[in-house]
């Protein structure tokens, strides 16, 4: 009998080879008490975390808290059911209604997660003749989209112009064409050209689906992300987002102003085979995205972390995944995975959490170290966080 | 030369940049395995063959090459659809 599971032995032996030169395994960390959305208790130690997509500190906002609790006592702790049968309560509609209103979109369909959002809604409308044109760095729940349809897939060179042009006027005369992109790609930190890749896209008779999972209630002047920041955003025909980062909880959703829009109810397989977003998820997430509407000081503060934090610690040596802060996310690029988790866990003694990045999921083999910052992160605990990156990167030899 | 010694040739001199373990390349040389590309190296290499060639090369299409030899069919078939 030949195993299945003998096709992850290197995985396994390289997971074994790192856990036995003693170091804690970085993919296993649990949170025993969380404080705050900047504070929780690691292993018995209290530890800053500044490797969460909480940007915008949502997760204990006592509003956002008071509707989750409402909501359980009116309506249960769950649906049980598909959004297209018992799964739809006054709940999912309302922040049906607070997505609209947030980006001033015609159309707005909440799903059980972000990742099904891409993988619903791409795997549904590009279909078997159809062209999907995509930035080599997109999140597996593109590809996985992609994967789910039957579409031609074409990838181009990341944030490359030229490579993406090329590639829509190469697709074959009647093929229906979807580009699709990132406001900020989560690895890097980096943004988008949207402005001119969004212009290349409709000059060459594309539609153009934008992920702006990470750029949420503090990029644009509405928080409506990268496309409203470059003024395209009426020019993008879907919007993916998610509930899980700035808004503080967990779900997904699609807005755009395609007039047939809500067809995909009923076509669209990853919404309605599975269950519905609890209701107090979505009361919290409706809370949540009604209060981002009106959150300037927050927003302004995040931007002042993100610079502080990207400012000192280019200036202690490390070597970082963006010349200038583009986002809220600050990548540290490590020379290799072994000096990278080694310099995790020199971090997690310090009290301080990032995400330890690796491949598959980086761009060109790389090993980051992740910073994402919170717009409730005190200017005392950005100073902090650089005092434990000088001493985490003197004992790993990371800098001088 | 015939059209698919000439598209041959030139699928050669493509490889050639991208060689970086001096492999000698034939027809049956193996992308994945014998010159042992990552990712970004196929990506960089397909965009220089489509470059060449003025043709699209879909990841669903990549996913069924395997060989040089392979490419060079896939090309002679793209090349013969674009000029019809």
């Amino acid at each position: 009998m030949t195993d299945l599971f003998s096709k992850f032995d290197p995985i396994i032996q390289q997971r074994e080879a790192l856990l036995e030169t003693g170091l804690t395994d970085p993919f296993n960390l649990v949170m025993e008490k969380v404080e705050s959305p900047t504070v929780a208790i690691c292993n018995g130690r209290r530890t800053i975390l500044l490797g969460t997509y909480n940007y915008m500190g949502m997760t204990f906002d006592p509003d956002v808290i008071a509707a989750g609790k409402q909501a359980l006592d009116d309506f249960g702790s769950g649906t049980t059911g598909s959004r297209v049968l018992n799964g739809t309560y006054a709940g999912h509609r309302a922040v049906e209604e607070a997505l609209k209103d947030f980006y001033a979109m015609d159309h707005a369909m909440v799903f059980s997660t972000g990742y099904q959002a891409n993988l619903g809604v791409i795997s549904t409308i590009a279909g078997k003749e159809d062209y999907i044109v995509l930035d080599i760095d997109s999140h597996a729940s593109i590809y996985d989209g992609c994967a789910l349809g039957n579409a031609q897939i074409v990838p181009f060179r990341h944030n490359d112009l030229e490579a993406l042009e090329k590639r829509l006027k190469r697709v074959p005369e009647g093929a229906g064409k979807l580009v699709v992109l990132e406001g900020v790609y989560s690895m890097l930190g980096d943004i988008a050209p949207l402005k001119e890749m969004v212009a290349i896209s409709k000059a060459n008779g594309a539609m153009v689906l934008v992920d702006e999972a990470h750029s949420m209630g503090f990029i644009g002047e509405n928080g409506r992300g990268v496309a409203e920041a470059q003024g395209v955003i009426d020019d993008v025909d879907f919007i993916i987002g998610t509930f899980s980062k700035s808004v503080g909880t967990v779900g997904g959703f699609a807005v755009s102003n395609h007039p047939k829009f809500e067809i995909l109810r009923l076509v669209c397989r990853p919404y309605v085979f599975t269950a519905s977003l609890p209701p107090s998820v979505v009361a919290t997430a409706a809370t949540s995205i009604r209060k981002l509407m009106h959150s300037a000081d927050k927003r302004a503060h995040l931007w002042e972390n993100s610079r502080r934090l990207h400012a000192g610690l280019k200036q202690l040596g490390f070597q970082l995944g963006t010349d200038e802060p583009q986002s809220a996310i600050i990548s540290v690029i490590m020379p290799d995975l072994e000096t990278g988790a080694a310099m995790w866990e020199a971090l997690l003694n310090e009290g301080l959490y990032v995400n330890l990045a690796r491949p598959p999921a980086t761009p060109a083999g790389m090993t980051l170290l992740r910073c994402s910052l919170c717009a409730l992160h005190s200017s005392e605990q950005v100073g902090e966080i650089l005092g434990m990156f000088t001493a985490a990167g003197r004992a790993t030899g990371c800098i001088s | 030369m015939s059209d698919r010694q000439q598209t041959s040739a030139k699928v050669l001199a493509l490889i050639e940049p991208f060689n970086k373990k001096g492999v000698t390349v034939t027809e049956a040389t193996r992308f994945a395995q014998d010159l042992e590309w990552d990712s970004l190296t196929v990506l960089d290499f397909v965009a220089n063959v489509e470059d060449e060639f003025d043709v699209l090369i879909s990841m669903n299409m990549q996913a069924e090459i395997e060989t040089v030899g392979q490419l060079v069919d896939a090309l002679e078939r793209l090349v013969a659809a674009r000029g019809s």
